[in-house]
């Protein structure tokens, strides 16, 4: 991480905010006009009040009488001055924001334009922590520098007019400020270099406490049934302490700095002081100018630290927008064909054939899908079973074309997906994955997805999804918000909400990725009825594990470790696929093995209590004959 | 004790109470307070530095025609000598004030985090994760920003206001009545404007959790919104939470723009005041040249401190917020409490449990679980079974003492579970919940949390005893395969495997497994339901079912309707009695399994 300011960074950040300046012209010319302002009127002040020192005050204590004229004259240039300086910093600092939040919403908007037009398999590289901070953290450093820019050119501005004010008014006190001021300015320089690196880490820092704070409360559960609060107390305690350490060192440096870079103006004034009267005493300056330029020491001190918060954020900002940038020319986009598909209502039919798929690129690439193919019928129901990681979910990325096979087709009505335009497949094919995804916006909002499907059709959907009954208990019924990703809902309401999102488009075929996986067995069953009376409008892929879920399926289609194994209906594949027999039948031979298990050992206790049985009747037999 | 008060924010203290009982609680910080102030007075101080030499040099200095230059150097050099001494003082002060805030923020800070883990997990629900996370983080963060700069900016611009106040009333009375006029009406207003300033920060920070909430929806959403071509829906709620975000940011900032340069005006009329009355009063002989023009620079002294006010008024503010919410943290009892030391130490071995007349109700809801009573024996095997929102979880929750029972009571081998120290408790009795929740670390990190002075070979050991070492061996790094935040590289399923294999580890006499196993595939959760079986025996072991294999291999089946238990017994009688609740549960179980 680029923290120090070098000079390459030096160059980098011009370059950055060379981008910013010609995407904001008009606002950043502005900004700079109001700086400009502001810097000479600083100058300016200075000035006015040496005028008024010279020809006002110090007149009136010589000769004991001071002209109407020359006083109002005096407060006028002060007032002037004051509020022209007044409306240079007013147009300054919010031109200066304007400029910097336009360019953060532009990189914004920018940045998730593209996350939206990037391919699927694009996201399916980059880590959703990355991509959230590309448009938020990143976004703002890279324009961070904005900020202080204005500010920073007006004090140059305001630098060289003091020159030639203080080289006009006299060389040699000019000197002590050519001394002074560089000096400052190599100081804070110094001071933002040792600084940054050490700023970083403690943001970094900062960003690990919170981490570790934010996984050991999302896994409370787990540390309080196994009573490990110690242990997540000392692990946090390591990092708040490094933090601590961190801000120390921060610390340091800025208590160091800041009285230096305080004391060295003053220690200019009081050289102006002592040059100005060896200056005064060969009658070369007058008071007036030693005391406007030892004012202008005092104004000038605070404005030329800005030169130095430009710099200290360039690295951060050369990063930021490196960030950026890199989404902005990520390439690679899905294009879309031409072939406008039939304008039906019908059940669709789809086929893969020779699919293929893998994750990466180039040798590390791992295939997850070889050569799948296989069909559904218009109006048919297909189940893709496998084991866990048999690549069942890519194959339904595929079906719905989030990713676009390595070889071989999906065809929609005998089109490749390809071929077809933009929302086409959207428009024909409804996918429940199995991750529910639900956005911050209404129950309707999320079903409808801004189509202008009506409140009629969305109860229905929810009806056929079993969702209506809790969402007509729901405070605002429809209109209820569900929070982001639908927090406000438990895992078995969001999944049905998603379920009726795919039903309410009437989809002409419908895909459900291990959809109902939250929802309780007696209420996925009900689901699956009415889907099935409904879903005759429609073809169906499904995937599940349940047997319920299989048994609705007219085919089923095999798959383990990324290869169709087998097809067929569930009695063939049952009779013909030892894999599919074992995986479906689980549960049903372990009851099978178990009832032959307590059978056989009911028979070892029965047989048990008839040896007992006949011992007893021995033995009362023998304590009768005893008694006999 | 069902009256479960969420975390409060303490605000029925004021500022000042707040503010001295968070010291109270931080020692590192009063101690040595005292000498940093000293040396805080002494770096103020040099403030004056400059006006003072300024009308030395004028009045002593330009008495005559000709300026005393030898008079005028040893000033300046005496006055340059003070200003090192005064940056000095800064410096130290600086290090010590750090030292000091960052020491005691950071005692704060993990004081807070362990108190929120020993809230009880309704008590941790009542507020959303994030802002639990900004208690100890962001909010002890803005106490240290108060500390290091706006509070001593208080203390610093009191000083200098006080410092330069004294001098110029020393120089002339009248001029200062002058000053203090200008200035006054400007610091009435300032709290006023300081409210504005933080409605409008308020408005910028909620506008920025919205806008990072609408980009987030096109990341994480990525899958839906491309399967239903949500793209341009999708970026026009984007597009108009930023715009909201950027209009809070312009709006904060044109008020910021708008209330800085008013000192400077307000600085110009003190200054144009000061020509004005001054050259009177000294065409009267009540004020020497040097005085009047001393009185400029002391102005400047006024800018600074009233320039920063907003901005340190709207820290102090935060600060206070802050304070209030962590100690908030610190005064929420933990309403589900470690006996401690006086609790109960139980011996190892077999556990029974009993459920005495349990009632439970979450707070301000109707009961969710109503006079449950039961004795579970030691070494059993129980299944508890029941729909969605019949009380088994409660049920689970109740007696691992997540919570604690409305009224009635729960016993471990005989002893009230709220005497029990949680020492003692949570080694005896690990409950494996139905969300495998990982830390983000390797697999062997995962599976050593259940007890973490395991061996390698132990973690190994109890892979195989529990069917997974094949499991194992198929990821890519083995044990040391990273899993991902909170196990996001891993399957639902596979994560419930990790989170059963930690409970092992962990030896437990009582486990009691939450639908543990619920997103496992079909033939891996027969193998490690018989492995179970195997490990367990000679334990305690009660699961919440989904499945009926697990109700028909129990000692004893628990049935849950409504909040009571309604039926128990073995599965064998239960299913006979035709007209119960399991007999229903268990048909629907068969037709969902077989139809």
């Amino acid at each position: 991480m680029a923290s120090k300011v070098t000079s390459a960074v030096m160059r980098q950040g011009m370059r950055v905010l060379g981008v910013a300046i010609r995407a904001e012209k008009a606002v950043f010319t502005s900004a700079v006009l109001a700086s400009a302002v502001y810097g000479g009127m600083t100058v300016g002040s200075a000035w006015a009040l040496g005028w008024a020192t010279e020809h006002v005050v110090l007149p009136a204590f010589s000769t004991g009488s001071a002209t109407a004229g020359a006083l109002w004259t005096g407060v006028l240039l002060i007032m002037g001055a004051a509020l022209l300086k007044s409306i240079g910093v007013a147009g300054r600092r919010i031109l200066a924001g304007l400029m910097q939040y336009r360019m953060q919403a532009r990189s914004r908007r920018e940045v998730t334009k593209q996350y939206l037009r990037l391919p699927l398999a694009w996201h399916h590289r980059h880590p959703t922590g990355q991509l959230l901070s590309n448009a938020s953290s990143d976004a703002e450093a890279a324009w961070a520098p904005l900020a202080p820019l204005p500010m920073a050119v007006g004090v140059v501005v305001m630098l060289v007019t003091a020159a030639v004010a203080m080289v006009l008014t006299d060389p040699a006190l000019a000197a002590v400020g050519f001394l002074i001021f560089p000096a400052i300015a190599v100081l804070n320089l110094v001071y933002q270099r040792r600084l940054s690196p050490l700023a970083t880490r403690a943001q970094q820092l900062r960003a690990e406490v919170s981490e570790i704070a934010h996984e050991s409360f999302d896994g409370a559960l787990v540390v309080k049934t196994l009573g490990r609060e110690e242990l997540e107390t000392d692990r946090f305690r390591r990092r708040a302490e490094e933090l601590r350490d961190a801000n120390i060192a921060v610390g340091r440096v800025r208590g160091l700095f800041d009285p230096m870079l305080e004391a060295l103006p003053t220690l200019g004034v009081l050289a102006v002081l002592g040059v100005g009267a060896a200056r005064l005493a060969s009658g070369s300056i007058d008071p007036g100018e030693l005391v406007q330029v030892a004012y202008l020491f005092t104004l000038l001190a605070f404005p030329i630290r800005a030169l130095g918060w430009v710099l200290a954020e360039l690295p951060r900002s050369v990063v930021g927008w490196e960030r950026v940038r890199a989404v902005l020319e990520a390439s690679g986009s899905m294009e879309y064909g031409r072939t406008a598909p039939p304008p039906t209502s019908d059940p669709a039919r789809l086929e893969a054939s020779g699919v293929s798929y893998s994750y990466g690129a180039g040798p590390d690439a791992a295939a997850v899908l070889h050569d799948v193919s296989f069909g559904v019928e218009p109006g048919r129901t297909v189940a893709l079973v496998g084991p866990t990681g048999s690549g069942k979910s890519t194959l339904v990325q595929l079906l719905v074309r989030l990713v676009d096979p390595a070889d071989g087709h999906v065809l929609l009505d005998d089109v490749d997906l390809r071929e077809l335009p933009y929302g086409a497949v959207a428009e024909s094919v409804a996918l429940v994955p199995q991750q529910t995804f639900l956005f911050d916006d209404t129950v309707r909002g999320n079903i409808t997805l801004g189509l202008p499907i009506g409140d009629e059709d969305v109860w229905a959907a929810l009806r056929l999804a079993q969702a209506d009954g809790f969402v007509a208990r729901l405070e605002h019924g429809l209109d209820t918000r569900v929070g982001e990703r639908g927090a406000t809902l438990s895992g078995g309401q969001r999944q049905r909400l998603a379920l009726a999102r795919a039903v309410a488009r009437r989809p002409r075929l419908l895909i459900l990725d291990d959809a109902t996986s939250s929802v309780d067995p007696q209420v996925e069953a009900r689901i699956l009825h009415g889907l099935r009376d409904a879903a005759a409008a429609s073809s169906v892929v499904v995937v599940a594990y349940r047997m319920a879920t299989i048994a609705l399926a007219d085919e089923v289609v095999y798959l383990d470790r990324g290869r169709v194994v087998d097809r067929g209906t569930h009695d063939e594949l049952l009779a013909r696929c030892a894999g599919y027999r074992n995986l479906v039948t689980a549960y049903e031979r372990e009851e099978a093995e178990r009832a032959a298990l307590s059978a056989e050992e009911e028979a070892a206790r029965g047989a048990a209590g008839q040896e007992a049985a006949e011992r007893a009747a021995v033995a009362a037999a023998e304590e009768e004959g005893i008694n006999a | 004790m069902s009256d479960v008060r969420g975390i409060g924010a303490s605000a029925e203290r004021s500022a000042l109470a707040t503010i001295r009982r968070g010291l109270s609680l931080t020692p590192e910080f009063r101690k040595g307070l005292a000498g940093t102030l000293a040396l805080a007075v002494v770096a103020t101080a040099g403030k004056v530095i400059v006006p003072i030499a300024v009308q030395q040099t004028i009045d002593t200095g330009l008495k005559d025609s000709s300026p005393d230059v030898g008079y005028v150097t040893r000033a300046v050099l005496l006055c340059a000598a003070a200003v090192v001494l005064t940056a000095l003082a800064g410096y130290v002060m600086n290090v010590r004030l750090y030292k000091a805030t960052e020491s005691s923020l950071a005692t704060l800070r993990v004081r807070g985090f362990r108190h929120v883990h020993d809230l009880s997990v309704l008590t941790q629900n009542t507020e959303r994760r994030g802002a639990l996370v900004s208690r100890v983080t962001n909010d002890v963060d803005q106490i240290s920003t108060f500390m290091q700069w706006g509070g001593l900016m208080i203390i610093v611009a009191l000083g200098q206001l006080l410092v330069a106040s004294v001098l110029m009333f020393v120089y002339s009375w009248q001029l200062t009545l002058l000053v203090w006029a200008c200035f006054l009406p400007l610091m009435i207003a300032l709290p006023r404007f300081q409210r504005w300033l933080s409605g409008a920060y308020t408005s910028v920070r909620e506008r920025t959790g919205d806008m990072l909430a609408a980009v987030s929806e096109s990341v994480v959403g990525a899958a839906v919104i491309r399967a239903y071509a949500a793209e341009r829906r999708t970026a026009e709620r984007v597009d108009k939470a930023v715009d909201a975000n950027k209009a809070a940011q312009t709006r904060a900032q044109t008020i910021v723009g708008f209330v800085f340069p008013l000192t400077e005006i307000v600085a110009a009329l003190a200054i144009s005041g000061i020509v004005l009355l001054g050259v009177r009063l000294g065409l009267s002989g009540d004020i020497t040249a040097g005085r009047l023009v001393a009185f400029l620079f002391l102005v400047t002294l006024f800018v600074s401190p009233l320039q920063t006010a907003t901005e340190v008024l709207n820290e102090a503010q935060n600060a206070v917020a802050g304070w209030r919410r962590i100690l908030g943290v610190l005064d929420t009892p933990p309403d589900v409490a470690d006996p401690g030391a006086e609790g109960v130490e139980l011996p190892r071995g077999p556990i029974s449990v009993a459920f005495e007349g349990v009632h439970f109700a979450y707070p301000g809801g109707p009961p969710v679980l109503r006079e449950v009573t039961a004795v579970i024996p030691p070494r059993s095997r129980v299944a508890v079974v029941g729909e969605t929102g019949s009380g088994k979880t409660t049920f689970a929750k109740l007696l691992t003492r997540l919570m604690d029972p409305v009224s009635g009571r729960v016993t471990v081998d005989g002893h009230d579970l709220r005497g029990v120290r949680f020492s003692s408790l949570r080694e005896r009795i690990v409950m494996v919940p139905q969300d495998g929740f990982l830390f983000d670390g390797t697999l062997e990190d995962n599976v050593r949390y259940g007890r973490p002075s395991a061996t390698r070979e132990e973690i190994e050991l109890a892979m195989t005893e529990l069917g997974l070492a094949d499991w194992v061996d198929g990821l890519p790094a083995g044990l040391a395969t990273p899993v991902g935040q909170r196990g996001e590289s891993l399957s639902a399923g596979e994560r419930q495997l990790v989170a059963l294999a930690r409970a092992y580890l962990a030896d437990p006499d009582l486990l009691l497994l939450d639908e543990a196993t619920s997103a496992v595939d079909p033939a891996t959760e027969v193998r490690l339901a018989r492995a179970l079986e195997g490990v367990t025996r000679g334990r305690t072991a009660i699961s919440i079912a989904h499945r009926l294999s697990t109700a028909e291999n129990a000692d004893e089946v628990l049935v849950f309707d409504g909040g009571r238990l309604v039926q128990r017994g073995p599965h064998e009688q239960l299913v006979r009695e035709d007209d119960g609740v399991y007999a229903a549960l268990h048909a629907s179980w068969v037709s969902a399994a077989r139809s």
